[in-house]
């Protein structure tokens, strides 16, 4: 059976979709990912489908269940590149991914995990200069 | 010009894979525009999952038709499992026994132009779906 | 009431004697209700064409026009209203150059009570042939008008860049379902391919939206916020805000803006407030 590959870059999991998934192997992705998450700590989890053609409402709530799961492990997802006519199909067949964070493309999905990052770490330092809220992600890295 | 239809058992994981690119080749082949292919392929892809998971294995039939006008992707879906006892029930958004999202028949029928299903509870079911060029 | 073997015969060899006066005087015909907008020699040729076409399929006794024998006056005649199908005549004048070959004929014909009655029966022969182009005429037209119309939703569908990361659409005209699933498709596959993660759809120039229209919008919204990017809707009339909510569409948490430079501002504002971190 074929394996999704996770790559880590920094304190992110990168998931590039590449294959046309069979149901086993999305499942495969999502325990792979849980695991990988608590080995290395991270924080973020980036997964690109660009490259699938479909989304059909298996890989759908796939998605969905990889997006709980890591937000209990403390790490964001996003999801990114999905192509205008899987998610004109997707909102067609009527999901609509609740919970689930999108970007267009890696660079946005990493800009949005890293602006999550600050965010959570803002509360913290509300109290303090407004310019240590750059720190974090920073320090993060 | 309808040509002879092509049959793929759908008894595994791999053969919905194995449907979903067979209707995508003939989706592309009739020249159905790239959203309505991805419309066909993903309905393509609900229902044999159904085929395997809720009828225990069956088969599937991708055929092209013309009406004169358009032309158009006919699939049938068919397996000998338990039918569905209360169609109505089972084609409604959020209904389902098989810890889905319940949206595989109902979505499915949304996204095609025409769905047409026969089933009978201990008969099987069979699903035909078309899609026409626009 | 066909014409038989014979008689078409007799027309075929009646027609080649009268040659020369008989294209002469169609040409005239003809060239009277077309008022000039065709050359003379232009249409000489035409004509010609046509009655050699019509001689040939009666010589060969086709009784009808969708005989194998008259396959190449079909040809012909086919030729003939794409031409003027194309060139913009209208179905009347398209017609007339089929029908004036009876009164060019009935002129040479003779008046014995057997030639007009052979001569009703070739007239009919006519009549199929003018229905034949006329059919043909229409097709073209037909074909010609769904071009327009797919031309049209080329043209009228701009997506334009409005700032770095934010497109916008200005709708103008009609929308009707067709033209609204072109122009969402198209504004998604520009976020995409500019990585912009701002839309605003400018509906001021849209006089009126219905229901399906109405959910095509909607739908391209939420499909949007499926890829990762955020639509704001701006330039609502006053009319289509009342039928939106007579109709009870939902736009539920969609960002709407009363003109394209409120709806900007507002993107900017939502950038500008994640820049300063990013410095």
């Amino acid at each position: 059976m074929e394996r999704v590959p996770v790559l880590k870059i920094g304190d992110i999991l990168l998931v590039s979709i590449q294959i046309d998934m069979e149901d086993q192997v999305a499942l495969q992705l999502q325990e792979d990912l849980a695991d990988r998450i608590v080995a290395t700590g991270c924080h973020g989890v980036i997964i690109d489908i660009s490259a699938l053609d479909i989304v059909d409402s298996f890989v759908g709530r796939t998605l969905a269940t990889i997006a709980s799961i890591s937000r209990v492990l403390d790490a964001e997802t996003v999801v990114v590149g999905m192509r205008p006519a899987v998610a004109i199909t997707l909102v067609e067949l009527g999901l609509s991914l609740p919970g689930i964070r999108t970007a267009l493309n890696v660079e946005l999905g990493m800009e949005l995990l890293a602006r999550h990052r600050a965010e959570e770490f803002t509360d913290l330092d509300e109290l303090g200069d407004e310019d240590e809220a750059d720190t974090p992600a920073a320090a993060a890295s | 010009m309808s040509e002879p239809g092509q049959r793929l058992e759908v008894a595994s994981d791999q053969d919905v894979v194995r449907v979903r690119q067979l209707v995508r080749t003939v989706a592309v082949a009739v020249k159905l525009s790239l959203v309505d292919q991805t419309k066909l392929v993903t309905a393509a892809s609900e229902l044999a999952r159904n085929t395997l998971v809720y009828g225990g294995g069956g088969w599937a039939e991708v055929e092209t038709v013309d009406n004169g006008r358009r032309k158009g992707i006919r699939i049938v879906f068919a397996d000998e499992g338990p039918g569905i006892a209360d169609l109505d029930l089972a084609l409604t958004d959020g209904y389902t026994t098989g810890g889905g999202l319940g949206l595989g028949l109902s979505g499915a029928r949304r996204l095609v132009d025409e769905f047409d299903i026969v089933t009978e509870a201990g008969q099987g079911t069979t699903i035909t779906i078309t899609k026409w060029c626009r | 009431m066909a014409l038989s073997t014979e008689e078409a015969s007799r027309f075929a060899g009646l027609l080649q004697e009268n040659e020369d006066a008989l294209i002469g005087a169609w040409t005239d015909r003809v060239a009277e209700t077309l008022r000039g907008r065709l050359s003379r020699v232009e249409l000489q040729r035409q004509t010609a064409d046509l009655y050699k076409a019509f001689q040939q399929a009666l010589a060969g006794g086709a009784a009808g026009i969708n005989r194998d024998e008259a396959a190449e006056l079909r040809a012909q005649l086919s030729e003939l209203s794409d031409g003027r199908a194309r060139q913009g005549f209208s179905a009347n004048e398209t017609a007339v150059s089929i029908f004036a070959v009876k009164d060019a004929v009935l002129k040479v014909i003779g008046d014995d009570t057997a030639a007009l009655l052979s001569f009703i029966k070739l007239s009919s022969f006519v009549d199929e042939a003018a229905l034949f182009t006329f059919e043909n005429y229409t097709r073209t037209r037909e074909g010609l008008i769904a071009d327009q119309a797919e031309q049209l939703l080329e043209l009228s569908t701009p997506v334009v860049k409005l700032w770095e990361g934010v497109v916008a659409v200005p709708l103008v005209g009609t929308l009707d379902s067709a033209r609204a699933q072109v122009v969402m498709e198209r504004l998604l596959q520009t976020l995409v391919d500019t990585g912009s993660p701002y839309a605003i759809i400018d509906i001021t120039g849209v006089p009126a939206v219905d229901t399906q229209v109405a959910q095509h919008i909607l739908k391209t919204v939420v499909a949007a916020r499926l890829m990762g990017a955020d639509c704001i809707i701006s330039g609502i009339r006053p009319q289509i805000a009342q039928t939106i909510v007579a109709l009870g569409i939902e736009f539920g948490d969609i960002a709407t803006k009363a003109t394209l430079a409120d709806a900007l501002r507002y993107v900017l504002n939502k950038n500008g407030a994640r820049k300063p971190r990013e410095r």
